[in-house]
């Protein structure tokens, strides 16, 4: 990859970053209305409360002096405070490793499981392992996660005991039915793409150009049309990671998984405005920086993304 | 001719499709001598590319099948090879040149991964040896500071020596024969003329034999020994170079030679073929040439004419040959 | 003779290869590549179940009586939680309306949804992506960066952040929230496709013969690349009524007396496992919108194979 694209795409970070973390920040502060009271939903507050929260976001100073003061807390890890006083960083803290746990049970599913639909869909194309592998697809993209949350939480956990219905408690096994109900769509997804792209690179020219070579079909699909499929794969699966990092909402409201989208939705129900604020700004700030290492990666495996 | 190289004997490829069946090659016959340039000249559909991965086999089937006819190396049919003696063949005794090689390159790997890896695999050498080849390889076809294009990746290359490279590894395993499937169509006309040379020196120093497929007479009457005339998927005419570009005996070859611009001459418009190729799915009877054939008649339309002498080793397939002129 | 000179009008395609010999229809018969589009349309069958679907629940939307549905807003609180019968065909909820009309009304907050975003997203892209796909420059710096930026805050995440804030809203304000933050998907693919079919040889031509910018644009690149966006339209339509009945669930979306199937879940949630029958309908009806938008995606684009649209001139 050439240095320049390395800076460029490293440079461009900042303003993608800055530019973000703004507009959460204008959502919250800049619209018409009284942020505060926003922040607070309609609960009336303590006049010393009310105080409290317009110093500590600086409210009356002007706007882009508040922003400034909101970046520096946030390079100093502080996200705000909560109305009833706590840290917003330290329940952060607290409840990552629940939604780190679920990510990565999710994403082993969708890497394992969608690649393997994929190579196996590829390989047997247009024999009924293929159709039944791209009715089975369809199907898991279109049932939403609620719907499958549901379904899984009660035909596994209520009806036959299996697993667990909620909660943590259980330990490992308390992710497994919350893991598939994530996993399985992404995979599904991730299959149909997958199998699709290494599809269309079979087809490609120096694939043909290989075999007229006398290369054996299967070094060529292992090494020339896994290499082409990959830069599409490799950002559905960073995109897809940090979109679980982020906390998936419903997920852990269904199963009662304590993460950090648990608290999103607990910060919403309880109006607790900085709550919302710091994770969402939480969420885009892995979520750029998951984003570059994609980039530079898919640099790395096609010499000609950097080559401008 | 005796101990032909290659011989295609009456080659038949059709593709299947849901809207019907198409004849890409309809009977193809001719031989190829040792050290020979046979160029196989048409325009797009006429099924010249298409029989050329019918020999070497690597045309999907489905949807193309090969309906008839043989491809024999030697005196083996290639047909009847299984898959993994067609693999042996391939490379090592006959080669394609594909026509753009930003394409037929994979562009995520670099030259010099891409010459190694056939070299390493086909002759079961070491990697460093087989770099040391490589190296040779790139000086013999006339590409400079072959080091430096080693770490290249293909879209870092100039067209003409991306195809110098992939000249390289056609002629890698010193095949009998090379298949150029219109290998200069893609390049500037300068490189164009550079590469036809290397071409031409490469068949001299090696007698290997050519079948150069392309579009363009100019082409191939700089380079060729004979010419074959392919139309709709059949060969229509077949013989010395000179002879067909001197005085072609097939009205269509003989429209393709008034269609090339000529600075001396005085006339307003480019001549060109009226009409259009035929649609394969409803080919009509007869010669296929007919709807824009100037010497048509009804013999014409009933019968396809057959492939028959009309002079000294040249063949044609028209019914009204006498008549042509040039 | 001088015909063979001037280049062929558009809809006259002549075949290029036996490739195209065989893509284009048959007896010579010239058609334009639209109607290759919905011929191979017509021949798949995910089609037929997909428009079939959509236009049931079209009906449902525009003309709920067809469904002998009774009147969504009676709802006797003696009869809450009624099990299925034949009074009531999917039993009542726990305010004592019958279900099976609120599922079914459902279906119009469902699609309202899904259209006010699929169609705000492709004016958007169509706009700003070709715009930068085609002028290139600092043009497409600004718009991409901009598009970075949105794309930064998960749709979900930023969605739930803006409609807290302002305590949820009606299907059009949900609406376009979703839009705020989802319309860099859409965005980048118009680009992407603008930039492809840039350097395509119709457009080369079209220069040659002195077309401009906009009009090359808006004449040439534009309908070419509409194909791959009105696949991911489809698929939009599919993921924003996800996202409604998701966020509906999650509390900030719709709120009563709006009926939407989001609603639906969220109380069917309160009395899970115990009354399951509140959940599965609308379930059902979910998955088979989404389902019937995807397959409807689906055949789009396989009926829309870039193969029809032939090589480089």
């Amino acid at each position: 990859m050439s240095k320049r694209y390395l800076i460029r795409r490293l440079l461009l970070v900042v303003p993608v970053l800055l530019g973000t973390i703004l507009i959460v920040f204008a959502l919250v502060f800049l619209t018409p209305g009284d942020p505060v009271a926003r922040l607070a939903g309609n609960k009336p507050l303590a006049p010393s409360t009310y105080n409290e929260i317009r110093a500590q976001y600086h409210l009356d100073q002007p706007f882009v002096e508040q922003y400034l003061y909101y970046l520096d807390g946030l390079i100093h890890g502080d996200l705000g405070a909560t109305f009833t006083g706590r840290d917003v960083s330290s329940i952060i803290r607290e409840r990552f490793p629940v939604t780190l746990k679920l990510t990565l049970g999710a994403f082993a599913i969708e890497v394992v499981l969608g690649l393997i639909l994929a190579v196996v869909a590829a390989v047997k194309r247009r024999t009924l392992l293929d159709s039944a592998i791209l009715v089975f697809t369809l199907f898991m993209i279109t049932v939403p996660v609620i719907v499958l949350g549901f379904v899984l939480q009660y035909v596994f956990g209520v009806k036959l005991h299996w697993l667990p219905v909620a909660g943590i408690q259980d330990g490992a096994a308390s992710y497994i039915l919350p893991s598939l109900t994530l996993g399985l769509g992404l995979a599904a997804s991730l299959g149909r793409l997958a199998r699709s792209n290494v599809l269309d690179n079979m087809q490609g020219e120096h694939i043909r150009a290989a075999i007229a070579r006398g290369l054996p079909r299967r070094r060529v699909v292992g090494r020339h049309v896994l290499k082409n499929s990959l830069v599409p794969i490799v950002t559905i699966l960073g995109l897809d990671f940090a979109y679980l990092m982020g906390g998936a909402v419903i997920t852990e409201t269904i199963f009662n998984l304590p993460g950090l989208g648990f608290s999103l939705i607990q910060g919403i129900k309880t109006q607790n405005g900085p709550m919302v604020v710091g994770l969402v700004t939480l969420s885009a700030i892995i979520f750029v920086f998951t984003n570059l290492f994609v980039d530079l990666l898919c640099a790395r495996i096609d010499p000609r993304i950097s080559y401008e | 001719m005796s101990d032909p190289v290659l011989t295609v004997d009456d080659l038949h490829v059709e593709f299947r499709t849901e809207d019907g069946v198409v004849k890409a090659v309809d009977g193809v016959s001719y031989e190829l001598g040792k050290g020979e340039i046979l160029a196989v000249l048409g325009e797009s559909g006429s099924g010249k590319t298409v029989h050329a991965r019918a020999v070497l086999r690597i045309l999907d089937m489905p949807p193309a099948y090969i309906t008839g006819g043989r491809a024999m190396l030697g005196d083996v049919n290639l047909f009847d090879l299984d898959e993994a003696d067609m693999r042996e063949v391939r490379g090592a005794r006959i080669a394609m040149l594909f026509q753009d090689p930003h394409t037929a390159l994979d562009p995520v790997y670099t030259v010099g991964d891409q010459i190694i890896e056939l070299l390493r695999l086909r002759r079961g050498i070491s990697t460093r040896e087989a770099r040391a080849q490589a190296l040779e390889l790139l000086q013999w076809v006339g590409i400079p500071s072959p080091e430096g294009r080693l770490k290249a990746y293909p879209h870092q290359l100039s067209g003409g020596i991306a195809q110098r490279v992939m000249v390289a590894m056609a002629i890698a395993l010193d095949p009998d024969v090379l298949l150029a499937d219109e290998p200069t169509s893609s390049l500037d006309v300068t490189v164009q003329a550079q590469v036809l040379e290397l071409l031409g020196s490469i068949v001299k120093r090696t007698e290997m034999s050519m079948v150069l497929i392309t579009h363009n007479l100019a082409v191939a009457v700089g380079l060729a020994d004979r010419i074959a005339v392919m139309y709709a998927g059949q060969l229509v005419e077949l013989g010395p170079a000179k002879a067909v570009y001197g005085d072609p005996k097939h009205p269509y070859s003989a429209a393709l030679l008034r269609s090339i611009p000529d600075i001396q001459r005085r006339d307003e418009r480019l001549p060109a073929i009226t009409g259009s190729p035929p649609n394969l799915l409803n080919a009509p009877d007869g010669c296929p040439f007919n709807p824009r054939c100037p010497y048509a008649t009804d013999v014409c339309l009933t019968a396809m004419p057959p492939l028959e002498q009309v002079a000294d080793d040249h063949l044609s397939a028209c019914y009204h040959w006498d008549e042509v002129e040039r | 003779m001088s015909d063979d000179l001037m280049p062929p009008p558009e809809s006259e395609v002549k075949p290029q290869s036996v490739i195209e010999a065989i893509a284009l229809p048959t007896g010579g018969k010239q058609l334009t590549l639209w109607g290759d589009v919905w011929r191979k349309l017509k021949r798949d069958k995910r089609f037929y179940v997909a428009a079939f679907l959509i236009i049931i629940f079209v009906l449902m939307a525009v003309a709920p009586f067809l469904f002998l549905v009774k009147d969504p807003s009676v709802c006797p609180i003696t009869d809450s939680a009624l099990p299925m019968s034949k009074a009531h065909w999917f039993g009542t909820d726990i305010l004592g309306c019958d279900y099976y009309t609120r599922v079914i009304y459902g279906a119009r907050t469902s699609l309202e949804v899904g259209l006010i975003v699929s169609s705000l997203s492709i004016v958007i892209a169509l706009t700003f992506g070709a715009s930068a796909g085609y002028f290139g420059g600092w043009v497409d710096t600004v718009i991409s960066r901009w598009a970075d930026i949105w794309f930064s805050i998960p749709t979900i995440l930023g969605a739930l952040l803006v409609l807290t804030l302002f305590n949820g809203g009606g299907p059009v304000l949900v609406s376009l929230v979703i839009v705020m933050f989802a319309w860099p998907d859409m965005t980048r693919l118009v680009r992407s496709t603008v930039i492809s079919g840039k350097s395509r040889g119709y457009v080369r031509a079209a220069r040659t013969m002195g077309s401009r910018g906009r009009r090359i644009l808006r004449r040439h690149v534009l309908p070419n690349g509409i194909a791959p966006v009105l696949v991911f339209a489809a698929y939009v339509v599919g993921s924003s009524v996800g996202a409604e009945a998701g966020l509906t669930f999650l509390g900030v979306g719709l709120r009563l007396p709006t009926i939407s199937w989001g609603l639906q879940l969220a109380v069917a949630d309160t009395r899970f496992p115990e009354d399951a029958y509140l959940m599965f309908w609308p379930s059902l009806f979910l998955c088979l919108l989404i389902g019937a938008f995807i397959l409807l995606g689906e055949s789009l684009r396989d009926a829309m194979d870039p193969k029809l649209f032939g090589g480089d001139v």
